[in-house]
């Protein structure tokens, strides 16, 4: 391993200089594509490029729709994930073993699976006091994701707790703390600086997967996407138009790694 | 310095014929000791003898398996409940040796803690408590510094002040100075000298041999889960009765 | 085997647990392929992936800059962009870019998935044993050269043996992890479990029996993986070594 490559991977990127180097693979893909797509295409149609731009106002909508469903999946996951990783740390046997059964089941369950099992079981309208509320497709998709964020939010908050150590609990033991203070007041504010790198993995990896809302119909912006080049009709544009999806995603999700990866390393050397 | 027996004679901490032991690993073997109010007990001896682990079965952090430990009004083995334990902390305060301050409050706010939230003091009360502790132990200015921003010395006076914010009946040191670089190791024993000489019962778990011949009213070493021998300091460290004392204490000094 | 069979067709009159994928011999058959499928994608993305891996961590240690560049490049192309999509561009866009350029119906969409998924799980890998082989203190490594080891036998024999046990843990919960991204083939009608239970559920109109059948099966998969993945590290954990 060369001098050069350590530093490089201690600092977490290149130089500024480089910084473009890491889209390079997508934009090389999509820039490609365009050009073997337009190589291919029939005099009399429009540019690849210009496809993509009148297409792109629908997608930024879909994609949008797509971020709206990450926040929502985001928020319900983690409300209950705390509640759940809090019981996994109960002193009563039947709350933790149950809890962490609970947080176990929907860990192991692919995503797609849970969000099948939301899509077709949960009912399409529900009757409260009277009033019948329908459940559109895009919340039974939003609810399908918050069970596996709930899942690894339980995780986080559990791996946090336990990683304080056993002195913390102690101090605050011979302080006459009882078990509630000592949690509220010592252990869990140290935990959030700890839970805070791999719940904001979480979301990335969230945001990637409401994709598969396309796939049970939910219009988000893959689906979109496959409108568009269902429309479009040409072979040529398919890989221009994935490419484009990609970026997308890598423009808004690689940021977010990035700084995920900063708070990491500030973390633990504060520590 | 000796201790004025007459005055001083009521035993606060009692244990006697204390077992402990880890699953199957036996730690302590049958203690049995005590320490008058306001004197000070120096626990010696080497690595592994179980001087920690006596130390936690006093105050509740450790359960025993035979025999009985009394300090003052609690007899610590008997008690069952979480409600009892954190009532018996009250009266004895704990000093560790890896300082364990709560690294995300200031000095003066691990020191305002446990009175505020445990005692339920008047929180400008435990406000000015807490800045003359502070002052007492030589870090009036320190007070707003984090954890992180302290040296270990300054870290473990702190610790002691946390500990003296709860008005403690005794006092348990448990190797304080051992974490720190010699130089430091100097204020923090002044600090607790000042304690001892306030009246405070401390009991010391310490490798500072000078420290303990020159502050203890007795001496206890430990080895192999048992205390070995007893004694006044000057007894104990000039006329060591026991083989196993006189071969330790020849490798220390 | 006949008689267990009749008893779930006994359980579907009786309580209307409709499990056709037992007592019905052609349903039975196309849940068993769909099974295989499953395990097949994932073991053989198993397989690729931590090949990919290796090779990614290796190049990251390389002095050519470029070349660390591109993997860099790679890394982040994969991790930050959604499967599902990757699986898209490998098979409608590459695919069609084959057909265009007269490869035919050469690739298949089984080839493609399991393509596109090695891709992904081996763009985590990298990470997770380029950190391995880092983790082995280089005062390890310069004994090892001061005692006369090449730098490849130092690798081989000092360096891969540590490292491996390190990565082990996070290699472990990766390819957890692909066994259960397998269920996105779906998406490209391979006829993984996922896709079969829906033709099942489609054609028999039990969809809640499949559906528990489905998270049953899934969770048997995942949990045995776990299972062996741990009595491996256990296997071969050093004592006082790590944690």
């Amino acid at each position: 391993m060369t001098r050069q490559a350590l530093r490089e991977r201690v600092a977490g990127s290149f130089t500024w200089r480089l910084q473009p180097a890491h889209g390079v693979a997508i934009v090389v893909a999509f820039l490609v594509g365009c050009g073997i797509a337009q190589a291919q295409a029939q005099r009399n149609d429009p540019a690849i490029l210009e496809t993509i731009w009148k297409w792109t106002p629908l997608l930024a909508r879909g994609f949008v729709f797509n971020l709206a469903i990450s926040f929502l999946a985001m928020s319900i996951g983690t409300i209950a994930g705390f509640f759940l990783g809090f019981a996994q740390i109960s002193l009563l046997p039947p709350v933790r073993r149950g809890s962490f059964f609970v947080t176990h089941f929907f860990r192991n369950a692919p995503w797609l699976v849970l969000l099948f099992y939301c899509m077709f079981l949960l009912p399409f309208q529900v009757t409260m006091f009277g009033i019948t509320v329908p459940i559109p497709d895009w919340t039974k998709a939003t609810l399908g994701l918050a069970l596996p964020v709930m899942a690894n939010v339980s995780e986080i908050v559990r791996g946090a707790v336990q990683s304080i150590p056993t002195t913390q609990w102690e101090a605050a033991a011979s302080l006459a703390f009882n078990r509630r203070q000592t949690l509220w007041m010592i252990v869990f504010p140290q935990c959030v600086k700890r839970m805070l790198p791999p719940w904001m993995n979480l979301y990335a990896i969230l945001t990637m997967a409401t994709v598969l809302a396309s796939i049970v119909g939910v219009a988000e912006m893959m689906t979109l996407t496959q409108r568009a080049l269902a429309a479009e009709n040409r072979p040529g544009l398919l890989l221009a138009f994935y490419s484009y999806v990609l970026l997308w995603f890598f423009v808004y999700c690689y940021p977010i790694a990035r700084w995920t990866v900063r708070l990491e390393a500030r973390y633990a050397v504060r520590q | 310095m000796t201790a004025m027996s007459e005055t001083r004679a009521e035993p606060i901490v009692v244990l006697t014929d204390v077992h402990q032991s880890f699953g199957d690993v036996e730690v302590l073997k049958g203690v049995s000791m005590s320490v008058a109010k306001g004197g000070v007990a120096c626990i010696i001896g080497p690595s592994g003898s179980g001087k920690s682990t006596l130390l936690r079965c006093i105050n509740g952090l450790v359960p025993i398996q035979r025999g009985s430990i009394r300090v003052a009004d609690f007899d610590v083995h008997t008690l069952r409940t979480d409600h009892e334990r954190i009532a018996l902390r009250k009266e004895v305060s704990m000093v560790f040796q890896q300082y364990n301050l709560f690294p995300h409050k200031t000095a003066l706010q691990n020191v305002m803690m446990a009175p505020i939230h445990v005692l339920r003091e008047n929180e400008r009360e435990v406000r000015e408590r807490a800045i003359a502790l502070l002052r007492k132990v030589g870090l009036a200015a320190k007070q707003d510094a984090y954890p992180g921003e302290l040296s270990g010395g300054q870290q473990q006076r702190v610790a002691i002040a946390r500990s003296l914010a709860m008005r403690p009946e005794v006092m348990l040191f448990d190797e304080v100075t051992a974490a720190l670089d010699p130089e430091t190791v100097k204020e923090v024993l002044n600090t607790i000298r000042e304690l001892v000489r306030d009246g405070m019962t401390c009991i010391i778990v310490t490798h500072e041999m000078r420290f303990a011949r020159e502050i203890a009213d007795a001496v206890h070493f430990t080895d192999g889960g048992m205390i070995v021998e007893s004694g006044s300091p000057t007894a104990l460290f000039d006329h060591p009765q026991k083989e196993r004392t006189r071969a330790f204490l020849s490798q220390i000094l | 085997m006949q008689f267990v069979w009749d008893w779930f067709r006994w359980l579907n009159d009786a309580t209307g647990i409709n499990l056709t994928i037992f007592y019905d011999a052609f349903d039975r058959a196309r849940f068993a392929s769909g099974f295989w499928m499953t395990v097949k994608l994932s073991v053989v993305c198993m397989l690729l992936s931590v090949v990919i891996g290796i090779f990614g961590a290796w190049v990251q240690g390389s002095r050519v800059r470029i070349a660390r560049a591109l993997v860099h490049a790679y890394i982040q192309a994969f991790r930050n962009t959604p499967p599902l999509v990757q699986l898209y561009f490998f098979y409608f866009g590459l695919g069609s870019l084959l057909k265009a350029a007269g490869g035919g119906p050469l690739v298949s969409n089984v080839t493609w998935a399991i393509v596109s998924l090695s891709f992904f799980a081996g763009a985590f890998n990298v990470e997770i044993f380029r950190s391995g082989v880092e983790a082995v203190p280089r005062t390890t490594i310069e004994a090892a050269e001061s005692l006369g080891f090449s730098r490849l036998q130092a690798y081989l024999r000092i360096v891969f043996p540590l490292a491996f046990r390190i990565s082990l843990p996070a290699l472990n919960n990766n390819l957890v992890n692909l066994v259960k991204t397998t269920t996105l083939a779906y998406a490209i009608a391979v006829p993984e479990m996922l896709y079969v239970s829906s033709q099942i559920w489609s054609d028999e109109l039990n969809v809640p029996v499949m559906m528990n059948v489905l998270l049953v099966a899934y969770l048997l998969l995942v949990g045995i993986l776990v299972y062996a993945m741990h009595r491996w590290e256990r296997a071969l954990r050093v004592p006082g070594f790590g944690q």
